[in-house]
Protein backbone atom coordinates (compact mmCIF):
# COMPACT_ATOMS: atom_id res chain seq x y z
CA UNK A 1 0.00 0.00 0.00
CA UNK A 2 1.16 3.54 -0.59
CA UNK A 3 1.90 5.62 2.47
CA UNK A 4 -1.27 7.12 3.90
CA UNK A 5 -1.56 10.81 4.71
CA UNK A 6 -1.80 9.90 8.38
CA UNK A 7 1.50 8.01 8.21
CA UNK A 8 3.16 11.00 6.55
CA UNK A 9 1.77 13.28 9.24
CA UNK A 10 3.08 10.99 11.99
CA UNK A 11 6.57 10.99 10.48
CA UNK A 12 6.51 14.77 10.24
CA UNK A 13 5.31 15.13 13.82
CA UNK A 14 8.05 12.84 15.15
CA UNK A 15 10.65 14.74 13.10
CA UNK A 16 9.34 18.02 14.48
CA UNK A 17 9.42 16.81 18.10
CA UNK A 18 12.97 15.60 17.59
CA UNK A 19 14.23 18.72 15.87
CA UNK A 20 12.67 21.17 18.29
CA UNK A 21 12.70 19.29 21.60
CA UNK A 22 15.30 16.53 21.03
CA UNK A 23 12.92 13.79 22.11
CA UNK A 24 13.48 11.07 19.57
CA UNK A 25 10.53 8.75 18.88
CA UNK A 26 11.48 8.16 15.25
CA UNK A 27 12.58 4.61 15.93
CA UNK A 28 9.74 3.61 18.19
CA UNK A 29 7.61 0.73 16.89
CA UNK A 30 5.25 2.60 14.63
CA UNK A 31 1.98 0.70 15.08
CA UNK A 32 1.82 1.51 18.82
CA UNK A 33 2.92 5.12 18.32
CA UNK A 34 0.18 5.55 15.75
CA UNK A 35 -2.43 4.14 18.10
CA UNK A 36 -1.38 6.50 20.86
CA UNK A 37 -1.27 9.54 18.60
CA UNK A 38 -4.73 8.80 17.23
CA UNK A 39 -5.94 8.53 20.83
CA UNK A 40 -4.36 11.88 21.66
CA UNK A 41 -5.93 13.44 18.60
CA UNK A 42 -9.42 12.31 19.48
CA UNK A 43 -9.05 13.06 23.18
CA UNK A 44 -7.79 16.58 22.46
CA UNK A 45 -10.41 17.20 19.78
CA UNK A 46 -7.99 17.82 16.92
CA UNK A 47 -8.97 17.05 13.33
CA UNK A 48 -5.58 15.71 12.28
CA UNK A 49 -2.13 14.68 13.45
CA UNK A 50 -0.82 17.80 11.72
CA UNK A 51 -2.83 19.85 14.22
CA UNK A 52 -0.93 18.16 17.05
CA UNK A 53 2.32 19.02 15.29
CA UNK A 54 1.37 22.65 15.00
CA UNK A 55 0.22 22.80 18.62
CA UNK A 56 3.31 21.15 20.07
CA UNK A 57 5.69 23.34 18.04
CA UNK A 58 4.00 26.58 19.01
CA UNK A 59 3.00 25.79 22.58
CA UNK A 60 5.59 24.25 24.90
CA UNK A 61 2.93 23.27 27.40
CA UNK A 62 1.63 20.65 24.95
CA UNK A 63 4.91 18.71 25.05
CA UNK A 64 4.49 17.14 28.50
CA UNK A 65 1.00 16.01 27.56
CA UNK A 66 2.30 14.49 24.36
CA UNK A 67 5.11 12.73 26.27
CA UNK A 68 2.50 11.24 28.56
CA UNK A 69 0.67 9.79 25.58
CA UNK A 70 3.85 8.47 23.97
CA UNK A 71 5.68 7.08 26.97
CA UNK A 72 3.66 6.44 30.09
CA UNK A 73 3.17 2.83 30.98
CA UNK A 74 0.90 1.71 33.72
CA UNK A 75 2.66 -1.32 35.15
CA UNK A 76 2.26 -3.46 38.26
CA UNK A 77 4.55 -4.06 41.18
CA UNK A 78 6.07 -7.52 40.81
CA UNK A 79 4.51 -7.87 37.38
CA UNK A 80 5.22 -11.47 36.29
CA UNK A 81 6.02 -12.74 39.80
CA UNK A 82 8.08 -15.61 38.38
CA UNK A 83 10.60 -13.07 37.04
CA UNK A 84 11.13 -11.63 40.51
CA UNK A 85 11.24 -15.12 42.00
CA UNK A 86 14.03 -15.99 39.56
CA UNK A 87 15.92 -12.82 40.53
CA UNK A 88 15.51 -13.74 44.17
CA UNK A 89 16.49 -17.38 43.86
CA UNK A 90 19.05 -17.37 41.07
CA UNK A 91 20.51 -13.87 40.69
CA UNK A 92 20.64 -12.69 44.32
CA UNK A 93 23.13 -15.42 45.37
CA UNK A 94 25.59 -13.98 42.82
CA UNK A 95 24.88 -10.39 43.85
CA UNK A 96 25.65 -11.29 47.47
CA UNK A 97 29.28 -11.81 46.53
CA UNK A 98 29.76 -8.09 45.75
CA UNK A 99 30.48 -5.63 48.57
CA UNK A 100 28.56 -2.89 46.79
CA UNK A 101 25.96 -3.02 44.04
CA UNK A 102 24.54 -0.82 41.32
CA UNK A 103 21.12 -1.52 39.86
CA UNK A 104 19.62 0.32 36.90
CA UNK A 105 15.90 0.38 36.23
CA UNK A 106 15.91 1.69 32.66
CA UNK A 107 12.65 3.26 31.54
CA UNK A 108 11.26 3.24 35.07
CA UNK A 109 8.02 5.00 34.14
CA UNK A 110 6.03 5.47 37.37
CA UNK A 111 8.32 3.34 39.49
CA UNK A 112 6.48 0.04 39.98
CA UNK A 113 9.53 -2.01 38.96
CA UNK A 114 11.89 0.14 41.05
CA UNK A 115 9.86 -0.31 44.24
CA UNK A 116 9.52 -4.02 43.54
CA UNK A 117 13.29 -4.35 43.36
CA UNK A 118 13.82 -2.13 46.41
CA UNK A 119 11.46 -4.32 48.46
CA UNK A 120 13.13 -7.47 47.14
CA UNK A 121 16.63 -6.17 47.91
CA UNK A 122 15.50 -5.16 51.41
CA UNK A 123 14.08 -8.63 52.00
CA UNK A 124 17.28 -10.25 50.79
CA UNK A 125 19.51 -8.02 52.92
CA UNK A 126 21.16 -6.34 49.93
CA UNK A 127 19.45 -2.97 50.16
CA UNK A 128 22.03 -1.20 52.28
CA UNK A 129 24.85 -1.96 49.87
CA UNK A 130 22.96 -0.97 46.72
CA UNK A 131 22.53 2.22 44.75
CA UNK A 132 19.55 2.21 42.42
CA UNK A 133 19.40 4.30 39.28
CA UNK A 134 15.89 4.92 37.98
CA UNK A 135 15.80 6.62 34.61
CA UNK A 136 13.14 7.75 32.19
CA UNK A 137 12.78 10.40 29.51
CA UNK A 138 9.48 11.68 30.84
CA UNK A 139 9.92 14.20 33.70
CA UNK A 140 6.33 13.68 34.87
CA UNK A 141 6.84 9.92 35.11
CA UNK A 142 10.08 10.46 37.05
CA UNK A 143 8.26 12.71 39.50
CA UNK A 144 5.58 10.05 39.94
CA UNK A 145 8.25 7.41 40.48
CA UNK A 146 9.92 9.62 43.05
CA UNK A 147 6.63 10.12 44.87
CA UNK A 148 5.87 6.38 44.99
CA UNK A 149 2.13 6.80 45.38
CA UNK A 150 -0.29 4.31 43.85
CA UNK A 151 -4.06 4.01 43.95
CA UNK A 152 -5.07 1.82 46.86
CA UNK A 153 -7.26 -0.30 44.59
CA UNK A 154 -4.15 -1.62 42.85
CA UNK A 155 -2.52 -2.79 46.07
CA UNK A 156 -4.40 -6.06 46.22
CA UNK A 157 -2.85 -7.08 42.90
CA UNK A 158 0.60 -5.83 43.96
CA UNK A 159 0.32 -7.78 47.21
CA UNK A 160 -0.67 -10.98 45.47
CA UNK A 161 2.16 -10.57 42.93
CA UNK A 162 4.61 -9.91 45.76
CA UNK A 163 3.52 -13.06 47.58
CA UNK A 164 3.88 -15.14 44.40
CA UNK A 165 7.36 -13.70 43.85
CA UNK A 166 8.47 -15.35 47.09
CA UNK A 167 8.34 -12.16 49.17
CA UNK A 168 8.90 -12.85 52.83
CA UNK A 169 7.91 -9.53 54.32
CA UNK A 170 4.42 -8.14 54.17
CA UNK A 171 4.08 -5.57 51.40
CA UNK A 172 2.05 -3.45 53.80
CA UNK A 173 5.22 -2.96 55.87
CA UNK A 174 6.50 -0.82 53.03
CA UNK A 175 3.64 1.65 52.50
CA UNK A 176 1.10 3.63 54.46
CA UNK A 177 -2.49 3.83 53.32
CA UNK A 178 -3.73 7.38 53.02
CA UNK A 179 -7.41 7.60 52.00
CA UNK A 180 -7.47 5.99 48.58
CA UNK A 181 -3.72 5.98 48.07
CA UNK A 182 -0.79 3.85 49.13
CA UNK A 183 2.32 5.93 49.84
CA UNK A 184 5.50 3.89 49.67
CA UNK A 185 8.05 4.41 52.38
CA UNK A 186 10.69 7.11 51.83
CA UNK A 187 13.37 4.73 53.04
CA UNK A 188 12.78 2.58 49.95
CA UNK A 189 13.96 5.36 47.66
CA UNK A 190 16.65 6.95 49.81
CA UNK A 191 19.24 4.93 47.90
CA UNK A 192 17.80 5.78 44.48
CA UNK A 193 19.12 8.32 42.00
CA UNK A 194 16.27 9.45 39.73
CA UNK A 195 17.57 10.70 36.44
CA UNK A 196 16.48 11.93 33.06
CA UNK A 197 18.13 9.56 30.62
CA UNK A 198 17.24 8.59 27.08
CA UNK A 199 18.03 5.11 25.85
CA UNK A 200 17.76 6.53 22.34
CA UNK A 201 20.27 9.35 22.51
CA UNK A 202 22.26 9.14 25.77
CA UNK A 203 25.39 7.16 26.59
CA UNK A 204 26.12 4.10 28.72
CA UNK A 205 25.54 4.38 32.44
CA UNK A 206 28.51 2.64 34.01
CA UNK A 207 29.46 -0.49 36.00
CA UNK A 208 26.01 -1.88 36.75
CA UNK A 209 25.49 -5.28 38.37
CA UNK A 210 21.85 -5.60 37.37
CA UNK A 211 19.81 -3.84 34.71
CA UNK A 212 16.08 -4.41 34.75
CA UNK A 213 14.29 -3.07 31.68
CA UNK A 214 10.96 -4.76 31.15
CA UNK A 215 8.53 -4.09 28.34
CA UNK A 216 10.51 -1.18 27.03
CA UNK A 217 12.35 -2.86 24.14
CA UNK A 218 9.08 -3.99 22.53
CA UNK A 219 8.30 -0.34 21.86
CA UNK A 220 11.47 0.12 19.82
CA UNK A 221 12.15 -0.90 16.25
CA UNK A 222 14.90 -3.39 15.61
CA UNK A 223 17.58 -0.79 14.89
CA UNK A 224 16.91 1.02 18.16
CA UNK A 225 16.69 -2.26 20.07
CA UNK A 226 20.15 -3.06 18.81
CA UNK A 227 21.50 0.24 20.04
CA UNK A 228 19.93 -0.21 23.46
CA UNK A 229 21.08 -3.80 23.89
CA UNK A 230 24.62 -2.64 23.06
CA UNK A 231 24.23 0.17 25.59
CA UNK A 232 23.21 -2.34 28.26
CA UNK A 233 26.17 -4.53 27.41
CA UNK A 234 28.52 -1.57 27.85
CA UNK A 235 26.83 -0.55 31.10
CA UNK A 236 27.17 -3.91 32.85
CA UNK A 237 30.15 -5.26 34.72
CA UNK A 238 31.41 -8.61 33.39
CA UNK A 239 29.07 -11.21 34.81
CA UNK A 240 26.37 -8.56 35.44
CA UNK A 241 22.72 -9.38 34.83
CA UNK A 242 20.11 -8.06 32.42
CA UNK A 243 16.40 -8.75 32.85
CA UNK A 244 13.93 -7.91 30.08
CA UNK A 245 10.20 -8.47 29.51
CA UNK A 246 8.79 -11.96 29.20
CA UNK A 247 7.96 -11.44 25.52
CA UNK A 248 11.20 -9.68 24.65
CA UNK A 249 14.30 -11.36 23.34
CA UNK A 250 17.92 -10.61 22.54
CA UNK A 251 17.79 -13.23 19.81
CA UNK A 252 17.48 -10.79 16.94
CA UNK A 253 20.07 -8.36 18.27
CA UNK A 254 23.50 -7.98 16.73
CA UNK A 255 24.85 -7.57 20.27
CA UNK A 256 23.36 -10.88 21.43
CA UNK A 257 26.87 -12.34 21.80
CA UNK A 258 27.61 -9.92 24.65
CA UNK A 259 25.14 -11.96 26.70
CA UNK A 260 24.51 -15.54 27.75
CA UNK A 261 21.08 -16.83 28.74
CA UNK A 262 20.95 -17.17 32.51
CA UNK A 263 17.31 -17.94 33.28
CA UNK A 264 15.93 -18.54 29.85
CA UNK A 265 12.21 -18.66 30.57
CA UNK A 266 12.36 -15.43 32.58
CA UNK A 267 14.50 -13.60 30.04
CA UNK A 268 17.37 -13.02 32.43
CA UNK A 269 20.76 -12.75 30.73
CA UNK A 270 24.30 -12.49 31.98
CA UNK A 271 27.01 -10.29 30.49
CA UNK A 272 29.65 -12.57 29.05
CA UNK A 273 33.23 -12.02 29.95
CA UNK A 274 34.69 -11.27 26.52
CA UNK B 1 -6.56 -8.11 -4.58
CA UNK B 2 -5.56 -11.51 -3.28
CA UNK B 3 -5.79 -12.36 0.38
CA UNK B 4 -2.66 -11.29 2.29
CA UNK B 5 -3.64 -11.88 5.91
CA UNK B 6 -6.51 -13.03 8.10
CA UNK B 7 -7.33 -11.69 11.55
CA UNK B 8 -9.80 -13.41 13.88
CA UNK B 9 -11.20 -12.19 17.18
CA UNK B 10 -13.33 -14.05 19.69
CA UNK B 11 -14.00 -14.35 23.39
CA UNK B 12 -16.51 -16.49 25.29
CA UNK B 13 -17.09 -19.69 23.35
CA UNK B 14 -14.09 -18.90 21.20
CA UNK B 15 -12.15 -22.11 21.60
CA UNK B 16 -15.11 -24.16 20.38
CA UNK B 17 -15.74 -21.75 17.51
CA UNK B 18 -12.09 -21.70 16.43
CA UNK B 19 -12.14 -25.49 16.43
CA UNK B 20 -14.76 -25.25 13.69
CA UNK B 21 -12.57 -22.97 11.59
CA UNK B 22 -8.80 -23.30 12.02
CA UNK B 23 -8.54 -27.10 11.44
CA UNK B 24 -10.34 -26.63 8.10
CA UNK B 25 -7.57 -24.42 6.72
CA UNK B 26 -5.70 -26.43 4.07
CA UNK B 27 -1.99 -27.14 4.38
CA UNK B 28 -1.27 -24.88 1.39
CA UNK B 29 -3.19 -21.88 2.76
CA UNK B 30 -1.04 -18.94 1.65
CA UNK B 31 -1.82 -16.19 4.18
CA UNK B 32 -0.81 -15.72 7.82
CA UNK B 33 -3.70 -16.00 10.29
CA UNK B 34 -3.57 -13.91 13.48
CA UNK B 35 -5.91 -14.73 16.33
CA UNK B 36 -6.90 -12.85 19.46
CA UNK B 37 -8.84 -14.81 22.06
CA UNK B 38 -9.60 -13.10 25.34
CA UNK B 39 -7.83 -15.15 27.98
CA UNK B 40 -7.06 -14.34 31.61
CA UNK B 41 -3.67 -12.55 31.87
CA UNK B 42 -2.03 -15.14 34.10
CA UNK B 43 -2.96 -18.12 31.96
CA UNK B 44 -0.13 -19.71 30.06
CA UNK B 45 -0.76 -20.03 26.38
CA UNK B 46 -2.27 -23.49 26.14
CA UNK B 47 -4.23 -22.46 23.04
CA UNK B 48 -1.11 -22.97 20.94
CA UNK B 49 -0.73 -26.60 22.02
CA UNK B 50 -4.44 -27.23 21.72
CA UNK B 51 -4.65 -26.01 18.12
CA UNK B 52 -1.24 -27.25 17.00
CA UNK B 53 -2.62 -30.74 17.55
CA UNK B 54 -5.72 -30.06 15.45
CA UNK B 55 -4.47 -27.95 12.55
CA UNK B 56 -2.68 -28.68 9.32
CA UNK B 57 -0.93 -25.29 9.47
CA UNK B 58 1.86 -24.51 11.94
CA UNK B 59 0.52 -22.82 15.09
CA UNK B 60 2.62 -20.58 17.35
CA UNK B 61 2.52 -17.78 19.86
CA UNK B 62 3.21 -14.44 18.18
CA UNK B 63 6.66 -13.03 18.97
CA UNK B 64 7.65 -9.40 18.93
CA UNK B 65 9.45 -8.28 15.71
CA UNK B 66 8.84 -11.62 14.02
CA UNK B 67 8.18 -11.38 10.27
CA UNK B 68 4.78 -12.88 9.36
CA UNK B 69 5.15 -16.16 7.50
CA UNK B 70 2.58 -17.41 5.00
CA UNK B 71 0.32 -20.24 6.13
CA UNK B 72 1.08 -19.84 9.82
CA UNK B 73 -1.42 -19.36 12.65
CA UNK B 74 -0.35 -16.90 15.34
CA UNK B 75 -2.01 -16.52 18.74
CA UNK B 76 -1.66 -13.34 20.78
CA UNK B 77 0.22 -14.06 24.03
CA UNK B 78 -1.79 -13.53 27.23
CA UNK B 79 -1.50 -10.01 28.70
CA UNK B 80 -0.04 -8.41 25.56
CA UNK B 81 -1.66 -6.63 22.65
CA UNK B 82 -0.86 -8.08 19.24
CA UNK B 83 -0.29 -5.63 16.37
CA UNK B 84 1.01 -5.78 12.83
CA UNK B 85 3.52 -3.24 11.55
CA UNK B 86 3.16 -1.79 8.05
CA UNK B 87 6.26 -3.72 6.99
CA UNK B 88 4.54 -7.02 7.82
CA UNK B 89 6.22 -7.85 11.12
CA UNK B 90 4.53 -8.61 14.42
CA UNK B 91 4.58 -6.08 17.26
CA UNK B 92 3.52 -6.73 20.84
CA UNK B 93 2.65 -4.03 23.33
CA UNK B 94 1.82 -3.83 27.01
CA UNK B 95 -0.27 -0.69 26.59
CA UNK B 96 -3.30 -0.49 28.84
CA UNK B 97 -6.19 -2.85 28.16
CA UNK B 98 -8.67 -1.79 25.47
CA UNK B 99 -12.31 -2.74 26.05
CA UNK B 100 -11.05 -4.21 29.35
CA UNK B 101 -8.99 -6.68 27.37
CA UNK B 102 -5.34 -7.29 26.70
CA UNK B 103 -4.97 -8.64 24.08
CA UNK B 104 -7.74 -6.63 22.44
CA UNK B 105 -9.29 -7.51 19.11
CA UNK B 106 -9.67 -3.86 18.08
CA UNK B 107 -5.92 -3.28 18.48
CA UNK B 108 -5.04 -6.19 16.17
CA UNK B 109 -7.72 -5.41 13.58
CA UNK B 110 -6.95 -1.69 13.34
CA UNK B 111 -3.21 -2.19 12.92
CA UNK B 112 -3.74 -5.01 10.42
CA UNK B 113 -6.22 -2.89 8.44
CA UNK B 114 -3.48 -0.27 8.18
CA UNK B 115 -0.87 -2.78 7.11
CA UNK B 116 -2.89 -4.85 4.63
CA UNK B 117 -5.88 -2.70 3.55
CA UNK B 118 -7.85 -4.56 0.87
CA UNK B 119 -5.66 -7.65 1.34
CA UNK B 120 -7.08 -8.32 4.80
CA UNK B 121 -9.99 -10.46 5.97
CA UNK B 122 -11.28 -9.75 9.49
CA UNK B 123 -13.55 -12.20 11.27
CA UNK B 124 -15.48 -11.61 14.51
CA UNK B 125 -16.98 -14.63 16.22
CA UNK B 126 -18.73 -15.55 19.47
CA UNK B 127 -18.05 -13.43 22.54
CA UNK B 128 -19.60 -11.65 25.48
CA UNK B 129 -18.49 -8.06 24.90
CA UNK B 130 -18.11 -5.57 22.07
CA UNK B 131 -14.35 -5.76 21.47
CA UNK B 132 -13.68 -6.16 17.74
CA UNK B 133 -16.57 -3.98 16.59
CA UNK B 134 -14.45 -0.87 15.95
CA UNK B 135 -11.68 -3.03 14.54
CA UNK B 136 -13.98 -4.70 12.05
CA UNK B 137 -15.23 -1.33 10.95
CA UNK B 138 -11.61 -0.30 10.34
CA UNK B 139 -11.04 -3.44 8.25
CA UNK B 140 -14.09 -2.61 6.16
CA UNK B 141 -13.15 1.07 5.85
CA UNK B 142 -9.75 0.02 4.47
CA UNK B 143 -11.56 -2.06 1.81
CA UNK B 144 -10.79 -5.34 3.51
CA UNK B 145 -13.26 -8.22 3.86
CA UNK B 146 -15.39 -7.99 7.01
CA UNK B 147 -16.94 -11.25 8.18
CA UNK B 148 -19.13 -11.93 11.23
CA UNK B 149 -20.35 -15.24 12.57
CA UNK B 150 -24.17 -15.32 12.26
CA UNK B 151 -25.12 -14.16 15.78
CA UNK B 152 -27.88 -16.77 16.12
CA UNK B 153 -25.27 -19.51 15.64
CA UNK B 154 -22.84 -18.05 18.18
CA UNK B 155 -22.52 -19.45 21.66
CA UNK B 156 -22.64 -15.85 22.91
CA UNK B 157 -24.13 -13.40 20.41
CA UNK B 158 -23.02 -10.10 21.99
CA UNK B 159 -19.72 -9.78 20.13
CA UNK B 160 -20.99 -10.61 16.63
CA UNK B 161 -24.04 -8.41 17.20
CA UNK B 162 -21.86 -5.47 18.27
CA UNK B 163 -19.64 -6.02 15.21
CA UNK B 164 -22.70 -5.93 12.93
CA UNK B 165 -23.98 -2.77 14.57
CA UNK B 166 -20.63 -1.05 13.97
CA UNK B 167 -20.16 -2.56 10.53
CA UNK B 168 -23.62 -3.32 9.08
CA UNK B 169 -22.28 -4.27 5.65
CA UNK B 170 -20.12 -7.11 6.98
CA UNK B 171 -20.90 -10.52 5.53
CA UNK B 172 -22.46 -12.92 8.00
CA UNK B 173 -21.86 -16.62 7.76
CA UNK B 174 -21.95 -19.86 9.71
CA UNK B 175 -18.59 -21.07 10.99
CA UNK B 176 -18.27 -23.88 8.45
CA UNK B 177 -18.60 -21.37 5.58
CA UNK B 178 -15.67 -19.24 6.71
CA UNK B 179 -12.75 -21.25 5.30
CA UNK B 180 -14.38 -21.71 1.85
CA UNK B 181 -15.03 -17.94 1.82
CA UNK B 182 -11.36 -17.27 2.62
CA UNK B 183 -10.22 -19.69 -0.09
CA UNK B 184 -12.38 -17.83 -2.58
CA UNK B 185 -10.42 -14.66 -1.80
CA UNK B 186 -7.16 -16.24 -2.96
CA UNK B 187 -6.37 -15.08 -6.47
Amino acid sequence: MSESIEDIEIQLLLDAVYRHYHYDFRHYARASIKRRLLQARSQWGYDSISDIQSAVLHDESILPKLLNFLTVQVSEMFRDPSYFRALREKVVPHLRTYPSLKVWVAGCSQGEELYSLAVLFAEEGLFERTIFYATDINPAALRAAQAGIYPLDRIQLFTENHRLSGGHSSLSDHYTADYDRAVFSKSLRERTVFSDHSLVTDAAFGEMHLISCRNVLIYFDRELQDRVVGLFGESLVRGGFLGIGSKESLRFSEHADMFAEFVREERIYRRSSQ
Amino acid sequence: MTLQAVVIGTSAGGVQALSQVLPRLPADFPAPVLVVVHVPPKQSNSLVDLFAAKCRLPVKEAEDKEPLAPGTIYFAPPDYHLLVEACGTIALSSDEPVNHSRPAIDVLFESAADAFGPGLAGIVMTGANSDGAQGLRAVYAADGQAIVQIPATAEVATMPEAALTACPDARTMALERIVPALEAMIA
